[in-house]
């Protein structure tokens, strides 16, 4: 009978994959999980308890103990005095590690993938098709860089004790992310899950021992923001990467300021997903079904924001409704399900306030079925009739809505998509490669997808711009995230005596470099400089906050600059070093009375500056991309981009030199420069404007305001037009900056003054300024007609 | 649970003064699927902007097999269902009057009485939609399918080359019909695709279709010699502009016949067309579909596609020979719970 009834509706099957190991192996674990610490599994009677729920029913899946202070101090500890031993076993051992963990995870697929849906309420297809193969992908691919280590990052070492803290809407596959990286890489590792999805983290932490890694390599502790906030900042921590909401990740920011830690910051995002009229349209549809009602929406990178050409605006609405109409939202665990429930009460209540409330300011909603509170499912929903005003449009719902604008021309779209704080991904659709490959580059993201979305792999990187956070995860470019340089040692101070300047004859009063010109500083105040036997120098200008307002707003405008060729680039660059070199006598002397170095030793710093111009007018068309291996039929293009405005504290030391190994690889790699010279050589980089202004330097691609360095690195750090800042200043300075410049999640290369040798080439020259010069950005091309 | 919350609410809500929509169900009631297709003035226009992301294509095909499940009780009405959508075919050099005899029994009782009984579904009466033959075998096939509803289809105009002379292609046609051949599958002239000249297309098929009259005529593409799936889609808006009442993918004779991708542009250009004129116009997967699992596959790309509505034989078919078998002895399967072999079937 059932088969006759089954004949006139051809409904699918409610076919539910078995959590009978899941919840055998929750009962074998008395459904509570402590802290892995040391190798060892700690569990304490008295911990404050966490419930993680199937957020579908509500059934409790099983408790985690809240980690307490002395707790995490022991994770810490122990993942310093593991950390030696670790790298030092080296890049083979490390990879057998890795390789056994993706066998392990691979043999367990099936359980953990039950788990994931279980806990984070995503459908089993997802979890089983794409978070845990791409995290198996994951383990596999790094423990081939752990194996290439010594060779293809020679110049490098692990930077230590990591702290890890991932989000809860990809929890296997975030951790995979992290900790797949940082373990080839020979550092060790704290890791703390979300709080609502942290089973799979804890059958991780169960194949560890098995896979061979030594006790204390990995850590875990459990516990909501507080723990996460406590381990961040935790003194024995040398780097935090976490991925999860802008507004943690900025009091991360702001909570480490000063510490000298290393940070990634993986955070939201509003993606664009741009449709033009000669996209097939009805690609963009299942792109949006892989995008937006993806994981229900709960995606940092998801396409929330389309952007469709006027047009066809009607007729791919239309589409859209009707294929919403056809996502099955249901019970995790069923094969038929497309969207299941959001991961919490919270999170459900969050979006449906959001929306009802964002709907008080206009916009049209369409959905293609009711809400369900009980399980916390939200209907895939399309909002049209929204402007960029609009809050549904600025803000992150993180859900399955979507909100839709149209645009006019390709120019309209590149503006309407980067109108947003964020720059995590964007997806261009068009059938034209003239026109995708146009637009991609002038989308402000860290990834664009071409007539696809939400694609991702190992083997290339991932991370966004701007508010979305900094920092690479996947490919060789997310490795860089886990090393530091090797050999950085401060230059001896010069032995000389003070050398006895010349008389002065006319009083020079150098003013400011902006915008091309020289000008009088703002406020109308002079700073004197001394030469080395305390004598005047002369008087440089005094920069404030409307000088540092106008140099800004000059490199902003110099944007032209960043679209030169390198070609184009390194003959200015070359220039430069032409028309300096001529003045070889001028410099040395100046150097000799200004440093009070010998006239070989400041001969030796004028040659070096020379050579150092030539080594990035060779870099300027040298420093490309690559194309990464990514197993689909198309490419993915890594291309290294100017960051656009960069804000450089001079050091102290070197002035010449170092003045030049910061400005030269910036503008060599297209990006603009704002510069606050040394405070006691300010002159030096004033005195290198002639040479700049003979040079060809189109203007405002070089600017200089001398001053107060803590003041004038205020306001660069607040500032929301500087893109990113180089910093060589003292703790004071660097721990401000570090704080202000959470504001807007600028990009900071801080380090402390007097750390290196400039007149080293390996230390003062070379690849990491180049990438700290440059933010990869990843293009995927999927090809074939 | 309930599953599919699609279903469950229909209606229209005022909310809070905002405006909230709810998307219709798609009504099969609604769809004027008896409505013959009788074509629409030939438009550049409509084809002009076609161009078909083969990527995009490929990934949505690789997602109704894991996105959709289909078992036990559930499979075994699907399978029933496709074997109604079957044009069981033979289209060998070799065919004779008894070969076709044979083929049409099987055509009157595709499974045994035996698993109609154990299934519960003798009141279906499943036949097989059509039987499909070479023109010199209709009086045979006439002869044996006499009494029954399963329709008859010949192929026709210089099947499968399509290159003999129009005019003899035309009255290829014309003896079909008079032969009681109610369905005639026409093979369309690759060439008029591959160089571009789309009003030659739409006259051809035009042509066919006045000489079809009453019979319906089904539309070969022929798409593994169209070159691309842009030129797949293209072909297919004009075929449904000249008034196919289905389009089909192949004649079973290229090297490469149905594929799930090209079948997958084909059915977008009938939403297309649907969504334009109110016209439902049929399917037809021909050629390499010889198992449950693509057969399956097919049907739910069509259910997800069209909706529900399509999965009648008036709007959806499998031209297929083999594939029968493979769906009795799945139902044997489902019926025993053992796997069968097909000596134990009879065969077409």
């Amino acid at each position: 009978m059932t088969v006759l009834k089954s004949f006139d509706n051809l409904e699918y099957s409610e076919a539910f994959e078995s959590n009978k190991e899941a919840n055998e192996w929750l009962e074998k674990n008395n459904r509570r999980f402590g802290q892995l610490i040391n190798g060892q599994f700690i569990s304490n009677k008295n911990s404050k308890l966490i419930p993680s729920f199937d957020p579908s029913n509500g059934e409790l899946l099983a408790n985690i103990e809240v980690a307490n202070s002395s707790q995490l101090d022991l994770a810490v500890n122990s993942a310093r005095k593991a950390q030696t031993a670790w790298e030092k076993s080296g890049g083979h051992k490390r990879a057998k590690v890795l390789y056994a963990l993706a066998r392990l995870i691979q043999k367990h697929s099936r359980l953990i993938s039950v788990l994931e849906s279980l806990d984070n309420g995503k459908p089993i297809r997802e979890s089983r098709d794409i978070d845990i193969p791409l995290a198996i992908r994951h383990f596999y691919h790094h423990a081939g860089w752990a194996q290439l280590q010594e060779k293809e990052f020679s110049g490098y070492k692990a930077i230590g004790v990591v702290a890890q803290i991932v989000p809860w809407n990809f929890p296997l596959l975030m951790l995979s992310w992290k900790i797949a990286p940082a373990l080839a890489m020979g550092n060790t590792i704290v890791f703390k899950a979300a709080e609502q999805t942290p089973l799979t983290a804890m059958f991780f932490a169960q194949l560890c021992e098995e896979a061979g890694l030594p006790p204390g390599v990995i850590n875990m502790v459990n516990g909501d923001g507080v723990i996460g906030a406590e381990l961040a900042a935790h003194k024995g921590v040398d780097k935090v990467a976490f991925t999860g909401s802008t507004a943690v990740g900025r009091s991360i920011r702001e909570s480490t300021a000063g510490q000298g830690k290393k940070l990634t910051l993986e955070l939201g995002g509003k993606s664009a997903f741009i449709v033009f009229e000669d996209a097939d349209l009805d690609a963009a549809v299942e792109g949006l079904v892989d995008s937006i009602w993806f994981n229900q929406g709960e995606v940092c990178c998801a396409g929330s924001r389309l952007l469709v050409q006027a047009e066809v605006a009607d007729e791919l609405h239309q589409k859209i409704k009707q294929r919403i109409k056809s996502l099955r939202l249901g019970s995790s665990l069923d094969k038929s399900t497309d969207i299941g429930s959001l991961v919490s009460q919270t999170q459900f209540n969050r979006v449906s306030s959001m929306v009802d409330s964002g709907l008080n300011h206009g916009g049209v909603i369409y959905q293609s079925c009711d809400l369900d509170p009980e399980g916390n499912f939200y209907p895939p929903t399309l909002i049209t009739d929204v402007e960029s005003s609009h809050p549904l449009v600025q803000e992150e719902i993180f859900g399955p809505v979507l909100v839709s604008m149209t645009f006019r021309t390709q120019s309209e779209a590149v503006k309407l998509a980067n109108n947003s704080r964020y720059g995590l991904a964007a997806s261009v659709w068009s059938e034209n490669i003239n026109r995708a490959m146009d637009v991609a580059p002038k989308v402000k993201a860290g990834v664009i997808w071409i007539n696809c979305h939400n694609q991702f792999d190992a083997s290339c990187g991932f991370g966004g711009v701007k508010e979305s956070g900094f920092g690479r995860e996947g490919g060789k470019e997310g490795l860089f995230e886990y090393l530091k340089p090797l050999g950085l040692k401060p230059a001896s101070k010069p032995q000389s005596k003070p050398m006895k300047a010349k008389e002065v004859v006319i009083d020079r009063t150098l003013k400011l470099y902006i915008g091309g010109k020289q000008v009088r500083p703002d406020g109308g105040h002079s700073i004197e400089t001394f030469n080395s036997d305390g004598s005047h120098a002369s008087y440089v200008g005094s920069g404030n906050r409307k000088d540092i307002r106008n140099a800004v707003s000059a490199a902003s405008k110099a944007l032209s600059w960043g679209s030169l060729s390198g070609h184009g680039r390194a003959q200015i660059i070359y220039f430069i070093a032409e028309n300096l070199s001529v003045r070889e006598s001028e410099w040395t002397e100046r150097l000799t009375s200004l440093c009070g170095v010998t006239k070989k030793q400041a001969k030796a710093e004028f040659d070096e500056s020379i050579c150092r111009l030539f080594s990035y007018a060779a870099w300027a068309d040298k420093y490309d991309g690559a194309v990464h291996s990514a197993p689909y039929r198309g490419v993915t293009m890594a291309l290294p981009e100017p960051i656009g405005v960069l804000a450089q504290i001079a050091p102290e030391d070197s002035p010449l030199l170092s003045t030049i190994s910061l400005i030269a690889p910036a503008i060599a790699m297209g990006n603009r420069v704002v510069l606050i010279p040394s405070q006691k050589y300010a002159s030096v980089a004033l005195e290198l404007v002639q040479t700049f202004e003979t040079s060809d330097v189109p203007a405002g691609v070089i600017n200089i305001v001398s001053g107060d360095k803590q003041t004038l690195s205020e306001q660069l750090a607040g500032h929301a037009e500087v893109d990113a800042i180089w910093c060589w200043a003292e703790h004071e300075v660097l721990s401000l900056i570090e704080s202000i410049s959470a504001n807007d999640l600028k990009r900071l290369w801080a380090n402390a003054d007097g750390d290196r040798d400039w007149t080293d080439p390996l230390q003062g020259e070379g690849l990491e300024f180049l990438r700290n010069a440059t933010e990869v950005k990843n293009i995927w091309t999927p090809y074939g007609d | 649970m309930n599953t599919n919350k699609n279903s469950s609410n229909n209606k229209t809500l005022e909310k809070d003064k905002k405006i909230l929509n709810l998307i219709p169900s798609d009504d099969p009631e609604n769809t004027q699927a008896d409505v013959r297709n009788p074509g629409i003035d030939f438009s550049l226009d409509l084809i002009s902007g076609i161009s078909v992301n083969r990527s995009g294509v490929e990934r949505r095909c690789n997602s109704y097999g894991p996105r959709r499940s289909i078992k036990k009780d559930k499979q075994a009405a699907w399978l029933l269902k496709a074997i109604t959508l079957i044009d069981l075919t033979t289209l060998s050099g070799d065919d004779t009057v008894a070969r076709v005899r044979r083929l049409c029994s099987k055509a009157r009782q595709p499974i045994s009485i035996n698993l109609e009984r154990e299934l519960g579904v003798e009141s279906l009466n499943i036949s097989v939609a059509a039987v499909c033959v070479y023109h010199d075998m209709l009086s045979a096939a006439n002869e044996s399918l006499k009494d029954t509803s399963i329709n008859l289809a010949a192929v026709s105009t210089g099947f499968p080359a399509g290159l003999s002379p129009l005019s003899l292609r035309l009255q290829e046609i014309e003896y079909s019909v008079e032969s009681g051949a109610n369905e005639i599958d026409i093979v369309i002239s690759r060439r008029h695709v591959l160089e571009g000249n789309w009003r030659a297309l739409y006259d051809e098929v035009k042509m066919f279709r006045e000489k079809c009259g009453d019979a319906h005529m089904k539309t070969i593409l022929a798409t593994g010699e169209l070159g691309n799936l842009t030129n797949i889609a293209k072909a297919s808006q004009i075929c449904m502009m000249a008034g196919a009442d289905f389009i089909k993918t192949s004649t079973g004779k290229e090297p490469v016949n149905a594929t799930l991708p090209v079948s997958l542009v084909m059915v977008r250009m009938i939403r297309d067309y649907y969504n334009k004129t109110g016209i439902a116009v049929g399917f037809k997967a021909a050629g390499g579909i010889s198992d449950t699992k693509t057969a399956l596959l097919y049907m739910t790309m069509i259910k997800e596609e069209l909706g529900r509505r399509w999965l009648e034989p008036d709007l959806f078919r499998f031209g297929a020979s083999s594939l029968l078998g493979d769906i009795e002895r799945q139902l044997d399967h489902y019926s025993t719970g053992f796997y069968s072999s097909s000596y134990r079937h009879p065969i077409a």
